[in-house]
């Protein structure tokens, strides 16, 4: 291909445009499950969560968890979704062995809650408004378990809550993708709603692609792209689906509707079922189960128990508490440290400047947990005993020997946001230096039920600022290096850091090292003026 | 004395007075049912062993306390759609052949409670498909006034084993008449109460939105009985509603001549068209003129949509059947076609198993249903069925403003042959066109026996005639009543007796 030909090629890939809308499913973090009262729990011994409703057995009805309602309602005013206040269960008919009742309890015409969007922030930091079509309330399948040629069903998962949530096809990239869905995941994990967790399939994602040319309005042939189990893949299958799509019009062919799956060792899209081969799915309503009718008392009690979203946060930390947006971010991407630092705040109370509170947080707090945590030890010989003789035919591939396991496993909410601060009010007073804090906050993230005071008095580290004490030394100092001194009052300028430095090393870093940059000071105009 | 042609409330009060012990009682029945069942096959299986020790267990109860439920003591036979703990249900279908019921369905957990003695597991169209209970896959249940005759169905076993004196009572369930219509076969009475009122849980569905636990009963005391004992909210179905239960027992057995003064009958033209038997439409008309003499009013009344019914409800109940019935997939339990070299595919799996399991006619309802539901023809068949739905509901309630209950025949013939409906579907679905339009609204309704008419087969042979009384939602105790007083002045039981 010559470089003009190239360049042709290159305006005809740009000429088209993708158009995207993701389902996502993600599992809601109730107790029991949506339709029985059987633990919604995970890693279990296999078909040991079940009870005839969620087996199908003949008779059995199910029963709608209230929790589960709850925990979608939250999600769909979390992401500005209407509720819709009466809503119907249908039912989703096909054959799957891991599909115990031959159909899944679903919301198809009336689901309970449609119309809304989500604001996210693109790469490049252009905000984007992406539509979303309805969010309901749904059950999960179980699972295969191939092993050689035999499969087996495990219905633990059976009946596990799921809400559905449909974006309209307002994404245009892979990368807006990856935007959209991390927003997402962000605001279902921050509300207790879901784990996010897209490993164990707790939340999941398909990808409706289409290309069109640019500035046509009529949406092209879309492919659902399936198995798509983290944000990595998610951008690549879209990337891959979209250049497919691409070559097939550019080459003169059409886009066919289809089912496609992901796979990610080849980094390509294979066709799973055609259109002719898609499911009928025969949605009707469920009659085992009445209307979903939702009192204003019940949502507006949902709504007052949404906390502050992420967004939000970092909005009111930039504006009220005048952090730079990048601390902001990294404090608020966690719930858990958002709290952390908000809890800090109001046992602060003013004393200590809230920028400071942050660096503490971010440049101390979080710092120190990320080199505790990083301290390993290996695995104990007892555990490995254990480990054998649990399992004969152990073949040593296992996480245990010749591993290292975390010597500490200290979590951020250990170290008490009280205990904390009295640690920053302790250097900010200047009864320890800044590099003693870190010390002692080091101990302490070692040890979390010890408090700051504690760590101090027990190793003795409390501040020399008592200037007779300090004056002492700096003498004893100043006596000791007498050459230094005079070459010092000679005009040796840099040498004061040196006399600082030995000071510093006679108190084992103790001193408070403004009060003896100031007595040396005073001491040396005494010595010039004397020569 | 012949303790197996006695009534629950006779029964309850020989044990009331130590007469006779539950014991008692049951040996007899199960006497008779070895000698009299291998001739009706009312049964699917009995489980006499289960039976003496609950007897023993109710004898004890009755010894210690003097104050005991109802039902304690008393042998009742069970549809075999119920799911009763560690025993075989089938639902009649060889799809279910090997399944032992690892749960109780609420209405035995609640017969259980009562101390009621379980004695069998009654034949049945399978999966309660049908009107003659024909389409089981075991057996042929005699209607006991006719050997050569169907029960009715879907629950013919029920209402065979309450008519023989096979058991004191049996509940069935009722999805377009399958209590009403086999009750009225056999000249016992049925109840379907207002759906809602007894719990699904642990009944074999066909067709949710439709089927309702039922009784069999000798007379409408014991149905009285039978309900009091089973109705009620359950936390397991969410179709159940916290209604009031009545004490059906002590209203009806209050029940006199006087409630007739004044009360508004309306019996609808549509009712007493084309296709109903002259002699069942002259028995009816009989029952209102002695109602009439009673100084009930008599009103004609027009549900005009009811001729829609039996099309709406072949769109809906086998529009659900189709989803409920997939679960029946050999994979977890029941029966998985094993045969020859093996299966080679899933799909092969499923069409084996589902085709070797499934009769004839659940397959027809099966395809009906899935056709019916498919993309592109819901709007034209289910959608459409359940606006008549809408409609015929609007119809009894349009009604009732004027009329305080409705009366009419339950079947527009009497028993048939064995194999006479058998090749043709439509005219046995037409069987229950006074009884379907009751499920489609909701009501409560009851079968009556009014009277018999000769058996043109049989030379001196009778056969029964129900009547069928429809009240508004949730007013059994209404319905019950108004039974008693023409119960009472029939006096079906004292006159005729089945041939065997």
């Amino acid at each position: 291909m010559n470089n003009n030909n190239y360049n042709d090629f290159q305006d005809a890939r740009h000429s088209f445009e993708a158009v995207i809308g993701l389902e996502v499913h993600s599992q809601l973090l109730t107790k029991t499950k949506m339709f029985c009262s059987c633990q919604n729990i995970f890693g279990k011994e296999p078909n040991s969560m079940v009870c005839p409703v969620c087996l199908g057995l003949p008779g059995a009805l199910p029963v709608i968890n209230l929790e589960g309602v709850r925990l979608a309602v939250k999600a769909a005013l979390a992401l500005n979704i209407g509720i819709n206040k009466k809503s119907l269960f249908a039912r989703k008919n096909y054959f799957y062995p891991d599909l115990p009742k031959g159909y899944q309890i679903s919301q198809y015409l009336d689901p309970v809650s449609s119309n809304g969007y989500l604001t996210v922030k693109m790469d490049g930091a252009a905000e984007k408004r992406i539509r979303i079509n309805r969010l309901h309330i749904e059950e999960d399948a179980g699972k295969l378990i191939h092993i050689g040629n035999r499969s087996y069903v495990d219905l633990n998962r059976a009946g596990t809550p799921l809400v559905e949530i449909v974006s309209e096809p307002d994404i245009s990239s892979a990368s807006e993708a990856v935007s959209y869905l991390k927003a997402l995941r962000e605001i279902l994990v921050y509300l207790g709603v879901s784990d996010g967790n897209m490993e164990e399939g707790s939340f999941r994602c398909d990808a409706n692609v289409s290309i069109r040319r640019k500035g046509d309005s009529k949406l092209g042939t879309r492919a659902e792209v399936k198995n798509v189990n983290s944000f990595k893949f998610v951008e690549k299958a879209i990337k891959y689906e979209i250049e497919r799509q691409i070559d097939i019009v550019l080459s003169g062919g059409k886009v066919v509707q289809e089912t496609r799956l992901y796979d990610s060792k080849e980094n390509i899209t294979r066709s799973m079922r055609g259109k002719e081969e898609a499911h009928d799915y025969r949605y009707f309503e469920e009659p085992d189960l009445p209307p979903l009718i939702l009192s204003e008392e019940f949502i507006s009690e949902i709504k007052n128990s949404i906390i502050e979203l992420p967004e939000a946060k970092r909005y009111r930390y930039v504006a009220e508490y005048k952090l730079t947006e990048y601390d902001a971010e990294v404090l608020t991407q966690d719930k858990d440290i958002a709290h952390y630092f908000e809890d800090l705040i109001k046992e602060n109370n003013g004393r200590v400047e809230i920028k400071k509170l942050a660096n503490w947080v971010i440049n101390d707090l979080l710092f120190g947990l990320k080199v505790i945590t990083s301290i390993t030890k290996p695995v104990p010989e007892d555990v490995i005993r254990k480990a054998v003789s649990e399992d004969e035919g152990w073949t040593g591939n296992s996480k245990v020997i010749g591993n290292f396991v975390p010597q500490y496993e200290t979590k951020l909410t250990d170290v008490g946001a009280r205990n904390f601060l009295e640690l920053i009010l302790e250097v900010e007073t200047g009864n320890i230096n800044k590099n003693t804090g870190n010390t002692v906050l080091l101990e302490m993230l070692k040890n979390p039920n010890k408090k700051a005071g504690e760590v101090i008095k027990e190793n003795n580290l409390a501040q020399v600022s008592d200037d007779k004490g300090i004056e002492d030394i700096v003498k004893q100092v100043l006596d000791e290096n007498q050459k230094e001194l005079a070459d010092l009052i000679g005009g040796k300028d840099k040498l004061f850091g040196f006399f600082v430095g030995e000071a510093m090393k006679k108190t084992k870093g103790k001193a408070n090292p403004k009060k003896v940059n100031e007595i040396l000071k005073n001491l040396i105009e005494e010595k010039k003026k004397v020569s | 004395m012949d303790l197996s042609n006695l009534t629950i409330h006779q029964i309850n009060d020989l044990l009331k007075y130590r007469e006779v012990k539950s014991a008692d009682i049951t040996n007899s029945y199960i006497e008779r049912i070895k000698k009299i069942d291998p001739v009706i096959s009312a049964y699917l299986y009995n489980d006499f062993e289960e039976a003496l020790s609950n007897a023993e267990y109710a004898d004890k109860i009755i010894q210690k306390n003097k104050d005991f439920p109802y039902l304690t003591g008393i042998p009742l036979s069970i549809k075999d759609i119920f799911l009763i703990k560690g025993k075989k249900t089938t639902c009649a279908s060889k799809i279910l052949d090997n399944f032992i019921s690892p749960y109780d369905a609420t209405v035995i957990k609640r017969l259980k409670k009562n101390n009621y003695v379980f004695i069998g597991k009654t034949n049945m169209d399978e999966f309660a498909m049908g009107s003659s209970t024909e389409n089981s896959a075991y057996k042929i249940t005699k209607n006991p006034f006719d050997l050569n005759r169907v029960p009715g169905g879907s629950s013919g076993g029920s209402a065979a084993s309450v008519s023989a004196d096979l058991c004191a009572g049996s509940f069935g369930t009722d999805t377009g008449g399958s209590v009403r219509q086999p009750a009225s076969l056999c000249g016992v009475v049925g109840l379907k109460p207002t759906y809602g009122l007894i719990s699904r849980y642990g009944i074999i569905a066909f067709s949710s939105s439709l089927d309702q636990a039922g009784v069999i009963a000798n007379d409408v005391l014991d149905a009285a009985i039978m309900l009091k004992a089973v109705a009620g909210f359950d936390e397991k179905d969410q179709t159940t509603r916290k209604f009031e239960i009545k004490d059906y027992p002590e209203i009806v057995k209050r029940a006199d001549k006087s409630i007739m003064k004044g009360l508004r009958i309306g019996m609808p033209v549509e009712f007493f068209s084309e296709g109903l038997d002259l002699k069942i439409h002259s028995k009816i008309m009989e029952i209102k003129d002695l109602l009439k003499d009673l100084g009930a009013n008599i009103v004609n009344i027009t549900l005009p949509d009811t001729k829609y019914s039996v099309a709406a409800y072949y769109v809906i109940a086998t529009s659900e059947a189709s989803s409920n019935l997939e679960r029946y997939d050999g994979i977890r339990f029941g029966g998985r076609f094993n045969e020859g070299k093996g299966i080679q595919s899933l799909d092969e799996l499923y069409r084996k198993s589902r085709e070797f399991g499934f009769g004839k006619e659940v397959k027809r309802r099966i395809i009906l249903g899935t056709f019916a539901l498919s993309a592109g023809y819901y709007d034209a068949y289910y959608k459409k069925a359940s606006l008549v739905r809408k409609l015929i509901i609007k119809n009894y309630k349009d009604s009732f403003n004027n009329v305080d209950i409705i009366l009419g025949p339950t079947s527009p013939t009497p028993a048939f042959l064995i194999g006479e409906k058998m090749s043709d579907p439509l005219s046995m679905y037409l069987s229950d066109i006074y009884t379907i339009s009751v499920n489609l609204a909701y009501l409560p309704a009851l079968s009556l026996p009014a009277g018999v008419m000769d058996n043109p087969a049989k030379k001196g042979g009778i056969l029964p005639i129900g009547l069928q009384l429809i009240s508004p939602w949730t007013t059994e105790a209404r319905l019950l009543s108004v039974a008693k007083v023409i119960e009472d002045e029939v006096k079906f039981r004292d006159k005729y007796t089945p041939v065997i």
